[in-house]
């Protein structure tokens, strides 16, 4: 057996990559012979543009989903003498066993790695950002529906907040030093605690007037809520199921911290677009609560510009959490993400490219998939 | 207008109060005083002695006081030991406490002393910040007339083949961040293994072992083609992509409105109606953008100079931060929040100057 | 090059449209939006292009300025411009045409103006183009265009920016932009839609001036009937895409010779229709959508004459009627028709009696403070919305709140409806205060009973949710029923009664057409069985022919359940129709109040007779004497001193003493419930001729 050419580097990696091509074709099938009942979903398919950003990031779903079908070894696995080596190297003393993509500075196999990095920011850019959006709504749709002081005070917070070079913010936020005084758990308890709020208004304000269905709802959200949250910012539930690494809070928590402005921002200026509308007018000539008239009203039709910002902004959470790897915050040294192999890789670069090139491709192809999937959306979006 | 630069500029300093404050604040946390006084005493220190250490040189008093310290609007600390010598903040080696001003921060000149350089800080900045000037001014002057040609370009015919070909160049540089596409850049352009590089040297086209150099430390003394192309493209190629959609967007928004159909039945011609009726329109919302991008090129700045080596401000910053520098860093944060507040301003006021109809309403 | 075969000469058509065929391209179909229209107009005639939203108006006049777009394309026929078929030529010929031969003005003036160059460069760069003239000659003559169309300190004007000026101002820059040329054929299209009345009529008449002045020939085109009557002398009117019924604007007028057309005319509201003696009569069905165009005759489906196998067997052609005028009808039973027969099933209806006082005003005041300048700095201004209003509304009474825009006719509604509170006064609503209570305070019987329709049928609902959840939560809010299913039936009963179909409830609202969605509004107003409604201006956006259903639509819910509709417009015609009362204000003033006929009828309050004068009439029998105001109106931030009226008032000079400049009139009681705010001495009022005559016949 013989190093790998770069054909057959390829031919094997799209081999590893099985499980993920299946369920893309799966998933393309479904959603293109039922395209005309799916709504804006729907309509995505028939944006070429829109297509090959859903399909680059579904890619990486099913990667991160499947990521331990497709290592060839696992990601902390060293194995002597392959320090370094080219793509495509054959392992010493043993059969038909490549580090495909080569192996890093600490003999590990760069193709592993860079899947497993995979599952690392999918499992925190979306929910990161998801948390973002629930801050910078429930702040931004009173901001702009009211005015007044509030709007003037979130503003000025949400500027602070974006007048910071976030570089600086993260050096300041996400160093171990912070975690012993106790800060991030503080923003924590107040971040994690919109979007138990955020839902427990949407639902009160929706069942108003029918007491007994309102107390249900709202009553299952706050005890779910409450209990997500106690384990999840304070690290303090009874039974184990909610809990983060500190480590890892530390980073979820700046990663917030520095989107939700932007979205707060965006909501508001929406907000004060739409409020003018007759239908809002409608509402409050009949008695409308200000929470029923922004989360109802108001929302569902902010949804467009709203939808394309969330993928826009899972990508830029991504870039921001490549940026904690890039400067070493906040992760473990043998953390896989792309980030941080990028880090691992540079000092070598100029000889040994391979370890950085590979999770730097994969997080840009990442990027560029949400930024496809959102220029799709808006497009498709404005046809109506 | 008067009035409203004065508001303007109110705003912007009690933002700049606000923003200094919380990073003294975070700075000045008590662990990291107790790393700085292990680094400076020793590293195998009591509780017991940290205090104290902290304590006789000043850190001891609440954090406000020492804000106020720091920024020179309060007395600075003094302390008589048991011995009867006299120190305090403002007392240098030397001087006579008695003749030693009773203020000196920020306002009077005074940023402090750099632990990690063992230099004043101002020292450290000024050389940083004229390093970093350089790559900037060079950014600039790539990244701003490319983004705003392609984007005109592609904004004026919406969903033609130049148009497609821009518009995908764009999204793809805004989905590269700058440690990305410097990573992908110098495997490319300048590594010995990888890339052209080798290609060109076996054909003896060049005459070193790569095209580009891969690190930028020769260009603190004298700048080159050679040695600061990378370091400029990887900081102006995400700028580009972003700009260039943000012209984009406001041209083709401005291609659609009725005044440009009024020019096209007037009988205008179509590069008569992008150059006199279009490109002012479609420029005011790409300057606030440009403008409000220079956070973003701190940003890119810190990063490129992290890895191409490269001794500036941004360099400076993540010495700093990497080595619980406090005052370096402090002063490095106060420079970066009026850099981004700056730009703000001139975002605004450039705004209203730029759009009639805000300027006389 | 399309060579004419002999050269053009002024007695041949100026422009020869020829069996025109106009197309859109989607991804999914072809649309034809013209078919085989065909039109001519002489050197200087004025041909008015007249139809509905959708009729393809607008495409014909783009088709001519050779600017479709990029998906759209002429599929078929010619169009002709002294003699040169504008379809077969280059764009650098259609180029040296545009602006010089051919000039446009469009709908939206604010819209039209590049906003970032001076006026004077604006219209300077037309000669510049077309004629290569030096800078400071265009600019010359620019400035003499400028005065020509009566605007105010040219000098100032031509170095201001679009918007430093009004709209009415802006409208004439527009129009002065498309003479720079001095063109043979001007296009308008709808150019006065997003005027005020008063301003409105005041481009009417410089139109009619310049058209009288230099000859240019005009294709005017419009929604407005009355608008077309008073600028046009020739006619086409069109219908989905086709030309039906063209001819002399009077002969057209009086002896129309298609059903559409006469159908148009009967769904408008003219002098001498009244809603209980002579109802107007919608045109029934919807218009039909470019791709689900009927066979035959596209207005089959709603024609009264229509005869099935007849009508819809195969496309029908123009037919020239009998007459030396030019006058043709695409009706095959054009002939058989007796078109002097009444209309059918448009019989006298019940008045219902007029009860209580269920709403009074006492006072009222609205003071807003905002304040100037772009950057909330500056001083702070008071602006004075509503001024001393008193009036009352009684049981199903229709009382009309008439006035132009900047009046205070919204501002009046918000603080009925507790959206604002009132500054000062009184408000008693069935015998409550509610003047200070905001509307979340107000009880849930009290929000039921007073409720609005609102203006734009596109903003009115929801977008995001269906028809039905939208009333089903009205009627939850309203604490109707007490379980989901019973709030459902009284939903699809809520359908019934305003006449749509049950099958709508599951539709979304952009399914549904804007006279759809309007009475969807209505079903949600009506839903906690209102008793005090609020219309602000609830036809203004619907087409004519939907106008008239929806008005109909709302009188018969008022008869049936005895409502108080307070109706705000702008549209006199309307306001006669259907008030019993109207109140006329004029920047936060009520300058005039009274029964309908006192108020229609002299003596006037002189702001009330320069409106009724403005609007256009579409009836040749209608003699109505020419007022134009002079000027725009102030801005409610800044009101002129005195009178409010003043800056604009032909009967100032009657008033001795600066009176009217100096002191706000009183209040002064005609006769029985008329009361009027005027300086003007009984014996003036007394001489007041009435504005609008019908001639005997």
């Amino acid at each position: 057996m013989d190093n790998l050419t770069w054909p057959l580097i390829l031919g094997k990696a799209a081999v590893q990559f099985l499980p993920v091509w299946i369920a893309l074709v799966v998933v393309f099938a479904l959603s293109i012979t039922y395209k005309r009942k799916l709504g804006l979903y729907g309509r995505l398919f028939d944006s070429p543009v829109g297509m090959i950003g859903f399909g680059i990031v579904m890619f990486w779903v099913f990667t991160a989903l499947f990521a331990d079908l497709i290592i060839t070894h696992a990601p902390l696995e060293q194995i002597s003498g392959m320090k370094n080596a080219p793509p495509g190297s054959l392992i010493k003393g043993r059969e038909a066993e490549w580090y495909l993509f080569g192996g890093d500075s600490l003999a590990r196999d760069v193709f592993s790695r860079m899947v497993m990095g995979a599952r690392r920011v999918l499992s925190i850019a979306p929910a990161a950002t998801l948390i973002a959006f629930m801050v910078g709504v429930t702040l931004g749709l009173p901001a702009g529906y009211f005015g007044g002081r509030f709007d003037t005070g979130t503003s000025f917070a949400a500027n602070l907040v974006l007048a910071f070079p976030v570089i600086l913010l993260f050096y300041l936020l996400v160093t171990p030093e912070i975690r012993d005084t106790g800060i991030p758990t503080v923003l924590a308890a107040v971040l994690f605690l919109f979007p138990v709020i955020f839902v427990a208004v949407l639902l009160n304000a929706r069942y108003r007037t029918d007491p007994p269905r309102r107390n249900l709802y709202v009553g299952i959200t706050l005890a779910i809520g409450l209990w997500a949250y106690s384990g999840l910012a304070f690290n303090a539930d009874p039974t184990g199921v909610w809990s983060m690494d500190p480590n890892l809070l530390n980073v979820f928590v700046s990663v917030v911290f520095v989107n939700s402005p932007t979205v707060y921002r965006i909501v508001r200026g929406i907000t004060m677009d739409l409020k003018s509308r007759d239908y809002v007018s409608a509402a409050q000539t009949r008695g409308e609560s200000p929470w029923y008239i922004m989360l109802w009203e108001i929302l569902p039709n902010a949804r467009g510009p709203l939808i394309v910002d969330f993928c826009l902004r899972i990508g830029y959470t991504t870039i921001l959490l490549g940026t904690l790897g890039f400067f070493g915050l906040g992760v473990s040294p043998e953390s896989p993400d792309w980030g941080s192999t990028i880090n691992d890789g540079r000092r070598l670069l100029s000889i040994f490219p391979h370890p950085a090139v590979v999770p730097a491709l994969a997080l840009m192809s990442l990027v560029l998939g949400l930024n496809l999937l959102a220029d799709g959306l808006r497009e498709e979006s404005l046809k109506d | 207008m008067l009035l409203f630069t004065i508001r303007r500029l109110g705003v912007m300093l009690l933002t700049a109060l606000a923003l200094t404050f919380v990073v003294f604040y975070m700075t000045n946390l008590p662990p990291n005083l107790e790393k700085l006084a292990k680094s400076e005493a020793s590293v195998r220190m009591s509780d017991e002695d940290v205090a104290l250490w902290l304590d006789r040189n000043g850190f001891s008093s609440s954090v406000l006081t020492r804000y106020g310290e720091w920024l020179g609007v309060m007395p600075g600390w003094t302390r008589t030991a048991e011995d009867g010598t006299v120190t305090g903040r403002c007392i240098t080696k030397g001087v006579a406490p008695t003749d030693a001003p009773a203020r000196c921060g920020v306002l009077q000149g005074n940023w402090g002393y750099s632990t990690v350089f063992k230099q004043p800080v101002i020292e450290i900045l000024s050389r940083g910040l004229g390093h970093t000037g350089w790559l900037m001014l060079s950014v600039m002057l790539v990244m701003v007339p490319s983004a705003l040609i392609i984007g005109v370009l592609s904004g004026m015919k919406e969903g033609s083949r130049l148009d497609r070909v821009l518009s995908a160049f764009s999204i793809a540089s805004t989905a590269t961040p700058e440690y990305v596409s410097g990573v992908i850049l110098v495997a490319l352009l300048a590594s010995a293994t990888a890339g052209i590089s080798p290609f060109l040297v076996e054909s003896g086209l060049i005459s070193g072992k790569t095209l580009f150099q891969g690190t930028a430390t020769s260009a603190m003394d004298d700048i080159t083609f050679w040695n600061f192309t990378l370091p400029v493209m990887t900081i102006a190629l995400y700028g580009i992509g972003y700009i260039a959609r943000m012209t984009r967007a406001s041209m083709t928004e401005v291609m659609t409105q009725q005044y440009i159909r009024t020019a096209r039945l007037k009988g205008a011609s179509f590069p008569t109606i992008v150059l006199r009726h279009a490109l002012r329109n479609a420029l005011i919302a790409p300057f606030t953008v440009i403008m409000l991008q220079f956070p973003w090129l701190l940003n890119g700045v810190v990063i490129v100079e992290t890895l191409f080596n490269y001794k500036g401000f941004g360099w400076t910053l993540v010495q700093a931060a990497g080595n619980n520098d406090i005052q370096l860093l402090l002063a490095c944060s106060v420079v970066a929040v009026l850099v981004v507040l700056i730009t703000q301003l001139i975002s605004d006021i450039g705004y209203v100057l730029l759009n009639p109809r805000i300027r006389l309403a | 090059m399309s060579a004419p075969a002999r050269p053009w000469t002024p007695d041949q058509p100026l422009l020869e449209i020829e069996n025109l065929s106009i197309s859109f391209f989607t991804r999914l179909r072809e649309i034809p939006a013209v078919m085989d229209f065909s039109c001519t107009v002489m050197a200087g005639e004025a041909m008015g292009l007249v139809g509905e939203s959708g009729c393809g108006k607008s495409t014909v006049a783009l088709a001519v300025m050779g600017d479709l777009g990029r998906n759209g394309r002429v599929t078929g026929g010619a169009i002709r411009f002294k003699g040169r078929d504008l379809t077969k030529m280059s764009q650098s010929e259609l180029r040296a045409l545009r602006g010089s031969e051919i000039a446009m003005i469009y709908q939206e003036p604010m819209a039209s103006l590049n906003p970032a160059m001076k006026i004077g460069a604006q219209l300077a760069e037309v000669p510049m183009l077309h004629q290569n003239m030096p800078k400071a000659e265009a600019w010359a003559l620019a400035r003499q265009i400028v005065a020509d169309v009566r605007l105010p300190d040219p000098d100032r004007m031509l170095n201001s920016f679009p918007h430093q000026l009004s709209g009415g101002q802006q409208q004439r820059v527009v129009i002065a932009m498309a003479l720079m040329a001095k063109p043979a054929l001007l296009i308008l299209d709808e150019p006065t839609t997003a005027l005020d009345v008063t301003v409105e009529a005041g481009i009417v008449d410089l139109v009619n001036d310049l058209a009288a002045k230099t000859g240019t020939s005009m294709l005017f085109i419009s929604h407005n009937l009355g608008l077309v009557h008073d600028v046009c002398n020739r006619l086409c009117v069109m219908y989905s895409g086709e030309a039906v019924e063209t001819g002399d604007v009077s002969e057209v007028f009086t002896t129309m010779r298609h059903p559409y057309t006469q159908a148009l005319f009967r769904s408008i509201p003219l002098p001498g229709a009244d809603k209980t003696t002579r109802p107007l009569i919608p045109i029934r069905g919807n218009f039909p959508l470019p791709h689900e165009r009927p066979k035959g005759c596209n207005f089959g489906p709603r024609c009264n004459y229509f005869v099935e196998g007849r009508c819809n067997a195969t496309d029908i052609g123009m037919d020239t009627i009998p007459g030396n005028s030019r006058h043709e009808s695409r009706c095959l039973r054009w002939e058989e028709i007796d078109w002097q027969a009444p209309p059918q099933g448009a019989g006298p209806r019940v008045r219902r009696p007029i009860g209580d006082v269920v709403l009074r005003m006492e006072d009222l005041k609205k003071y807003y403070t905002v304040s100037s300048g772009a950057f909330g700095g500056g001083l702070k201004k008071v602006v004075k919305a509503n001024e001393t209003l008193s009036f009352e509304a009684r049981e199903g009474e229709t009382l009309a709140i008439v006035g132009e825009s900047g009046c205070g006719k919204s501002t009046l509604a918000k603080v009925l409806m507790g959206l604002e509170t009132a500054t000062s006064g009184n408000i008693l609503l069935f015998d409550e205060n509610v003047q200070d209570t905001p509307i979340q305070q107000r009880n849930s019987d009290t929000v039921s009973h007073l409720q609005m329709v609102f203006q734009n049928p596109f903003d009115t609902l929801n977008p995001s949710m269906n028809v039905g959840r939208q009333i089903i939560r009205a009627l939850e809010i309203f604490r109707f029923g007490s379980s989901d299913a019973e709030r459902h039936a009284k939903m699809l009963e809520l359908l019934d009664l305003v006449k749509l179909p049950r099958a709508f409830a599951e539709r979304m609202p952009r399914q549904l057409s804007g006279g759809q969605k309007q009475r969807v509004g209505i079903a949600r107003a009506f839903a906690g069985g209102a008793k005090v409604v609020i219309a602000d201006e609830p036809v203004s956006a619907l087409d004519v022919s939907v106008q008239a259903a929806v008005t109909d639509l709302l009188m018969d819910l008022q008869r049936e359940n005895g409502t108080t509709l307070l109706f705000i417009s702008h549209d006199l015609s309307i306001v006669r129709y259907l008030s019993d009362r109207v109140l006329v204000m004029y920047l936060g003033h009520v300058v005039e109040m009274g029964t309908t006929e006192q108020v229609f009828s002299p003596p006037y309050h002189p702001y009330t007779e320069a409106l009724l004068s403005a609007v256009p009439i579409a009836d040749p029998k209608v003699i109505k004497k020419r007022i134009v105001l002079e000027g725009d109106i102030p801005s409610a931030m800044n009101p002129p001193p005195g009178c409010p009226f003043q800056t604009r008032c032909r009967w100032k000079s009657k008033v001795a003493g600066g009176l009217c400049e100096s002191e706000m009139p009183p209040v002064r009681n005609l006769a029985d419930g008329h009361q009027i705010k005027c300086h003007l001495s009984d014996e003036d009022l007394a001489h007041m001729e009435p504005v609008i005559q019908i001639a005997a016949e």
